[in-house]
């Protein structure tokens, strides 16, 4: 019977902490480089964060955006930005939010019916006001904030402290990389991405579980071992697993970038980045921060711990 | 271990085959679910208004603008109670939340004092040295004034869209200040926003003799207001102005009936007022007979007809230049009833059907291409035992639709994705379980105990690992709004079901399977 191929050869004693230095200076110039760029470039906000207007209309015939620009521009609501969506006759129209307030939004968008006419088909309207983006933004990064640290406590409770600290690491690495992916390819960055950056961060605790699962596994089992090397075996040992994984979890969201619509393009973007982040700082940088965290080995606590686990 | 009790194979077999069942009814389309025999359920997923077509709409009650109304009578009963009472006064008027009156003599401030604390009961009335008296409305009133007129909006809201013919729309209050108003199947929500964005507050007035010019340069006379005409706003120039009396005769709240109507070929809305109505407007009319009568609505003069004679039946006609669709949602408003305050719309979101559908193709493509594709890999990847996997993952995402179907959970497009993500995610439980067993299977165990430990030595990790991802869903859903709930539901039954499949149902066919043939190699 087919036993399947071995993707990871079994038995790899690849010496991933001797190069933890450099993984270290790797992830210092992402996480230094996304925090230039936000600052420097800044996040591209979507109409959710920033308010603003969207409208996916269909011609009935392909667009001539530049006459729409000059009918639209000459309405006087600020900068029109026009792209064609998919197909030729599809446009998506932009407008900022328009100073005034709520109302102004809406009248606005009346304006731009008015002066596209009858024969255009609405697919879709967005409109979201000053209140509105501020109150999703703030609710954003408090499902951020609050997620992050449920994980963190989490990873505490079912492991020594040193390990939630690490996993955290490693978990802030990732998802501040993808936003750092946002800003340097101007992504729109809206309610989908923080959905993504959330499933991101489950992803990559998980991801970074299995592997300290089995540093604490061997923990128990070679008491003498030095630790690089202890670590090393684990992360061998687990490597087939995050191949594997991380290629099914890739699978899956190519089909979805690909045949799942503009809508979810960002957002399955967004994920697969994350998730390569992911399985990186899984192997390469979750681990390394350990070695410089005393671990307690061999104590009572642990020989408890390891009566206990069958 | 291979023996699995008898009742644990049902209640596996049990679920998979409820999910199956729950599931079943997506399959058709909604008339065929709805007819199919009694014992299969019949709920089918509900789809968000991104798949389905529709319009969502946040509006916001602006009790602003009913709190400083309620301020501004509050005014007018103090300026008349100070003069019932002949107690001189100065600046009367509105200072923040509070109305401010000072009262130049001591003496009489402590009587003040008294008559305004009747004037509202929810207010707090508070004396200063310099002789300004506050009367400010308290939290409490302020509070429960913006929950009346909340309450109230909903109402007409509601009565104002069931008229429009609108299936099954969705109308909350969320939060303190707002109203969610979910419109499936509509495209084209402006008709509906015109509807519930006027407050339809419909007044009759006398028109004044006094001197426009005088009221034009911002002098009019005492108890008269200038009203813009509404037919001239039309033709883009400034609106003629209207001098009218404040006095209001009769209000749209004495209306009981409201019909368009055609008069000498003209769109008109005919109504009746209640006996009070009707014996109000009969009493103005008669003493009124020559002068011309203002209809107002929203501030705006509608027409002013001049009164040829009086109306006694309670009936009338509002003549105006309006089309037809005018006249039909004038007389809706006013049927339905004015609002308490003003609405905004503060967030809009309308999806076509035509892109909802397409969303729907895509995101089934998607499925199932995700699907085959992590099927195939699996297989590559650990032959026979990944063939069980794929059967895990089919049945998990069964049972995840089922969940939906069944929950009566909303499926967004995000949603969507969560589905094809748990796909590709689910399989890592199976993918832990065939390590860990090859793992064993290298060290030299026989096939049983590789299979044994390997499972009982991926379960902590795979709770861990799904538990962590558990959190960000639980987080998103409650943190979340709209479609990206949508993910957080799918991801988080998604993991739930996954936990299912992967220690349940792989673990019973893997031992069946064990059971059957004995062997003494795995194939893995």
């Amino acid at each position: 019977m087919f036993r399947g191929i071995r993707l990871v050869p079994p038995d790899t004693k690849i010496p991933f902490m001797t190069v933890h230095k450099v993984c270290f200076a790797i992830s210092t110039v992402i996480t230094v480089g996304t925090i230039l760029l936000l600052i420097f470039k800044g996040l591209n906000l979507g109409i959710d964060f920033r308010g603003g207007i969207l409208l996916e209309v269909r011609l009935p015939q392909a667009a001539d955006l530049s006459q729409m620009r000059s009918t639209l521009g000459g309405l006087g609501l600020g900068e029109v930005g026009l792209q064609t969506f998919g197909a030729d006759n599809e446009v998506l129209i932009r407008l900022e939010k328009q100073e005034g307030g709520e109302q102004a939004q809406q009248v606005a968008v009346a304006k731009i019916r008015e002066a596209l006419g009858g024969d255009v088909t609405y697919e879709r309207v967005e409109v979201v006001g000053p209140q509105v983006s501020a109150e999703l933004f703030r609710d954003g990064l408090i499902a951020m904030a609050v997620a992050l640290f449920g994980i963190m406590v989490y990873v505490w409770f079912r492991f020594e402290w040193q390990f939630g600290v690490a996993a955290m690491i490693a978990d802030l690495h990732d998802v501040v990389a993808t936003i750092g992916l946002f800003a340097l390819l101007g992504l729109d960055f809206d309610l989908t991405s923080v959905a993504a950056l959330l499933t991101i961060a489950g992803y990559s605790v998980n991801d970074t579980v299995v592997v300290f699962d089995r540093h604490r596994e061997n923990l128990r089992k070679y008491k003498t071992m030095p630790l690089d090397q202890l670590f090393d075996l684990s992360i061998n040992q687990t490597l087939s697993r995050t191949a594997v994984t991380s290629v099914t979890a890739l699978l899956a969201l190519t089909a979805l970038y690909v045949f799942g619509g503009e809508v979810l393009r960002g957002f399955s973007i967004a994920l697969i980045f994350g998730i390569v982040f992911g399985t990186y700082s899984s192997i390469f940088i979750a681990t390394p921060p350990l070695l410089y965290m005393k671990l307690r080995r061999g104590t009572s606590a642990e020989e408890k711990a390891l009566a206990e686990t069958p | 271990m291979t023996h699995f009790p008898a009742w644990k194979i049902a209640l596996i077999l049990a679920v998979a085959a409820l999910g199956a069942l729950a599931a079943l009814p997506n399959l058709f389309s909604r008339q065929t679910a709805e007819a199919l025999p009694g014992w299969i359920p019949h709920r089918q997923i509900s789809l968000g208004l991104d798949l389905q077509g529709g319009s969502h709409l946040l509006l916001d009650v602006d009790t602003g603008a009913l709190i400083r109304e309620r301020l501004e009578s509050m005014v007018e009963a103090v300026r008349a109670e100070l003069r019932t009472a002949r107690i001189r006064y100065e600046q009367l008027g509105i200072a923040g939340s509070a109305v401010q009156v000072t009262i130049p003599e001591p003496a009489e401030r402590a009587r003040v004092e008294e008559i305004l604390r009747r004037v509202d009961p929810g207010s707090e009335v508070e004396t200063y040295e310099d002789g300004r008296i506050t009367v400010a409305l308290t939290e409490q009133a302020i509070s429960e004034r913006e929950t009346a007129a909340v309450e109230q909006s909903l109402e007409i809201i509601r009565r104002r869209i069931d008229e429009t013919g609108v299936r099954e729309p969705t109308i909350q209050r969320q939060g303190r200040t707002r109203i969610l108003v979910q419109l499936p199947g509509i495209d084209d929500p402006e008709r509906v926003k015109r509807l519930i964005g006027k407050t339809a507050k419909m007044t009759f007035h006398l028109v004044d003799d006094g001197d426009l010019s005088q009221a034009l340069a911002g002098r009019p006379p005492p108890g008269t207001m200038l009203l813009p005409l509404v037919e001239d706003q039309v033709a883009g120039q400034q609106p003629q102005q209207l001098l009218v009396n404040r006095r209001v005769l009769v209000s749209g709240e004495n209306l009981i009936s409201a019909e368009p109507t055609f008069q000498e070929n003209e769109a008109v809305v005919s109504f009746r007022f209640d006996s009070v109505g009707a014996r109000r407007f009969g009493e103005a009319t008669t003493q009124n007979v020559g002068r011309l009568l203002a209809i107002v609505l929203d501030n705006q003069v509608i027409s002013a007809p001049r009164i040829r004679e009086p109306i006694i039946g309670g009936s009338g006609v509002i003549s105006g230049t309006f089309t037809v669709a005018d006249a039909r949602d004038l007389a809706l408003l006013l049927r339905a009833g004015a609002l308490p305050a003003p609405l905004t719309v503060i967030e809009e979101r309308t999806v076509g059907a035509g892109l909802g559908a397409d969303s729907i193709e895509g995101g089934k493509l998607a499925g199932i291409v995700g699907v085959i594709l992590v099927a195939a890999f699996m297989v590559l990847a650990y032959g026979f035992f990944g063939l069980l996997a794929i059967v895990a993952v089919v049945v998990n995402v069964i049972l995840l639709l089922g969940a939906l179907s069944l929950l009566q959970a909303t499926l967004t497009l995000p949603g969507i994705a969560g589905i094809v993500l748990t796909a590709g995610m689910a399989v890592d439980a199976n993918v832990l379980i065939y390590e860990h067993v090859r793992e064993e299977v290298r060290q030299g165990r026989s096939a049983l105990s590789s299979l044994d430990a390997g499972f009982s030595r991926a379960m902590t990790t795979i709770l861990d690992s799904n538990l962590t991802t558990l959190i960000a869903g639980i987080v998103l859903y409650v943190l979340g709004s709209g479609p990206v709930r949508g993910f957080a539901v799918t991801l988080s039954i998604g993991i739930l079901t996954t936990m299912f499949t992967a220690v349940m149902l792989t673990r019973l066919m893997v031992f069946t399977w064990y059971r059957r043939t004995r062997p003494q190699v795995l194939p893995i």
